[in-house]
């Protein structure tokens, strides 16, 4: 055993060393502890190295696209395999546009959810009702664009829609025929997927938020409703941009619920109801059969621009939410 | 009076609606929940779990060849994902102090937000180009990637619960460092590392999009893990937008089969992780 307190404390060895000496050999490591460092730092570091690998190889693979259209890539709206002529405009449209639908939806309930959570619900509703949101994060993707499918679309389509339409039927974002795949039914689905990532961060977020705020809220003689929204809401303004900032880089980069219901169509629609289309429904679609190089690497390209803004987004929101609750793993068991 | 009255119900309206918004958040749960049951269960029979896929028209077939194919994919994701995973988690909670631990925890929580589609084409570029064919290996590379990141976050929550004065204990008796670390304090957050393997490994167990292009999907019942691989998903989104109402049928109780184990495995792993917290 070479183990520090035996080695520094051996009775013949004591009374010889200085006490700096009894202290450097006190601190002295053993080869055990050099060697669990270094295997656990080794495997650690492969995350930042798969980060720089996902980046050069979307990079790589997407130079040929990148030379040939150059940054009209991101402003132009064909999308033309046989000809070999790519522009991901729509793209890039339809996965914004997706997302702040969701986000338009999903906030205001998160927001509310998390407040419900810490401030109003009975102690005992506490944790079964923030369970059942957290579930909402545990069901596969595909689930929800089965259901999207067979049951909101219809739904939507059928009973909804025709009802609404009297009302809302005016405004431009809701033009044309509604057949049901459009950029509404992924928005909705959207909003659905990641309403419990906000308010879960979000609720962590507010439970960070000192109780001494909380309670002077209350003694200047506001209502539980107005602590709430002059004092503690607004002290957790960071960490709630956060939240959602999480929520949206969440809502960019789904996949499958949203290639199922937003109706794969390479067009720019400002109306709801219309098909849309998103890079990562692109590159689902149509990677696996993209007929030439060039349209594989049209796809790499749109597959970086979505890294690239995810990553900026993800980034962006740690730094918000890490301000509140610095270095912990909030929102990390919302997964 | 008048003014107070007025705030009094502002708040009653405002609590209410947080009420609402809360039952607003679950609804889709239960709906979702309710129609699986509804449409899955009747198709769940002796051949759903015993017989693969049979050309349409035929009658019979089952999801045997997906529901195995699932658990090879995951399993391999774990051989991969796990070691790196918990390691990373035991690195930052025991050293990750340091710059290096700052940067590891932020590029893990930036990973974790990338989208899983990027990882899939990530995965076929190394792992299925170059082996010239589709392969339930790269798929279960790719699920693996995506649990490096989760795995790391929550192992190094759960190392981190661990008390202190453990630590101390197992040093002043003579420890050394890394004895300490992997026979007191991993051993002591053990539990709460299984569990939270449990819920990474319920997340990826319903992902599609990385294996779309890596294990790709089969009709047939297949173990090789060299060659194209059916899984649970991938066969739901299949048949989901397959044209045939049998298709459908059987989509539904995929999926119902499917959200059986992810629930089954998250809300047991996270009944154990609060026991955990409460302890700690």
């Amino acid at each position: 055993m070479t183990d520090v307190a035996a080695t520094a404390l051996e009775p013949e060895a004591g009374p010889r060393l200085t006490a700096e000496e009894r202290w450097r050999a006190l601190r002295t490591v053993s080869r055990g502890d050099v060697i669990y460092r270094s295997v656990l730092t080794i495997l650690a570091l492969l995350l930042p190295l798969l980060l720089v690998l996902i980046a050069a190889e979307l990079v790589v693979n997407a130079m040929p696209a990148l030379s040939k259209f150059g940054l009209g890539f991101l402003t132009r709206s064909t999308w033309d395999p046989v000809q070999g002529e790519f522009g991901a405009l729509p793209l890039i449209f339809g996965t914004l546009y997706s997302s702040l639908v969701a986000l338009v939806i999903a906030v205001p309930l998160a927001l509310a959810c998390a407040v419900f959570l810490t401030e109003f619900a009975p102690r005992w509703l506490r944790t079964p009702v923030g369970t059942l949101i957290e579930l909402l994060a545990a069901v596969p993707s595909v689930i929800y664009g089965l259901w999207g499918i067979f049951v909101l679309i219809p739904l939507l389509r059928d009973h909804l829609w025709p009802v609404a339409r009297h009302v809302l039927g005016w405004i431009p974002v809701f033009g044309g025929v509604f057949y049901g795949p459009s950029v509404l039914a992924a928005g909705v689905i959207l909003s659905i997927m990641i309403l419990p990532y906000i308010a879960a961060v979000s609720r962590e977020v507010l439970l960070a938020v000192p109780p001494s705020q909380r309670e002077a809220g209350l003694a200047l003689g506001g209502t539980r409703w107005e602590t709430v929204w002059r004092v503690i809401l607004p002290y957790g303004r960071a960490g709630i941009i956060g939240a959602v900032i999480l929520g949206l880089g969440r809502a960019l980069g789904e996949t499958m619920a949203v290639t199922m219901v937003i109706g794969n169509r390479h067009e720019v629609s400002a109306s709801l109801l219309q098909p849309g289309y998103t890079i990562a429904a692109a590159i689902a679609n149509e990677f696996a059969e993209a007929v030439s190089d060039v349209h594989l690497s049209a796809l790499f390209l749109a597959g970086a621009v979505l890294f690239l803004i995810t990553i900026v987004v993800n980034a962006l929101a740690r730094v918000l939410v890490w301000r509140v609750a610095r270095g912990s793993a909030v929102g990390s068991t919302a997964v | 009076m008048h003014g107070r009255l007025a705030r009094r119900l502002v708040g009653s309206t405002m609590t209410g609606l947080t009420y609402g918004a809360a039952a607003l958040a679950i609804l889709p749960l239960a709906v979702i929940l309710a129609m699986l049951l509804v449409k899955g269960t009747g198709s769940i029979d002796w051949n759903f779990f015993t017989k693969a896929a049979v050309p349409f028209g035929e009658k019979g077939g089952g999801f045997s060849h997906a529901i195995v194919g699932t658990l090879i994919v995951v399993g391999l994701a774990c051989a991969v994902g796990v070691p790196i995973g918990v390691a990373t988690g035991i690195f930052l909670a025991e050293f990750g102090g340091g710059r290096l631990g700052f940067t590891v925890r932020f590029v893990a929580d930036v990973l974790n937000g990338v989208p899983s589609i990027v990882i899939g084409i990530f995965a076929w570029t190394w792992l299925v180009k170059p082996m010239g064919h589709f392969s339930a290996l790269a798929g279960g590379c790719a699920l693996g990637m995506i649990l490096v990141p989760i795995l790391a976050r929550t192992t190094e929550e759960m190392v981190r619960l661990v008390p202190n004065s453990l630590r101390e204990a197992a040093l002043a008796l003579g420890y050394p460092r890394w004895r300490t670390s992997l026979v007191v304090v991993v051993r002591t957050a053990a539990a709460g590392i299984v569990t939270g393997c449990l819920v990474a490994v319920a997340r990826v167990a319903g992902e599609t999009a990385p294996l779309l292009f890596t294990a790709l999907g089969n009709q047939y019942f297949s173990t090789r893990l060299a060659g194209p691989m059916a899984a649970l998903p991938l066969q739901i989104y299949v048949y989901a937008l397959g044209p045939y109402d049998e298709w459908h049928r059987q989509a539904w109780a995929g999926a119902l089969v499917l959200i059986v184990l992810v629930l089954a495995l998250s809300l047991f792993a996270r009944a154990v992780i609060r026991a955990k917290r409460q302890h700690a």
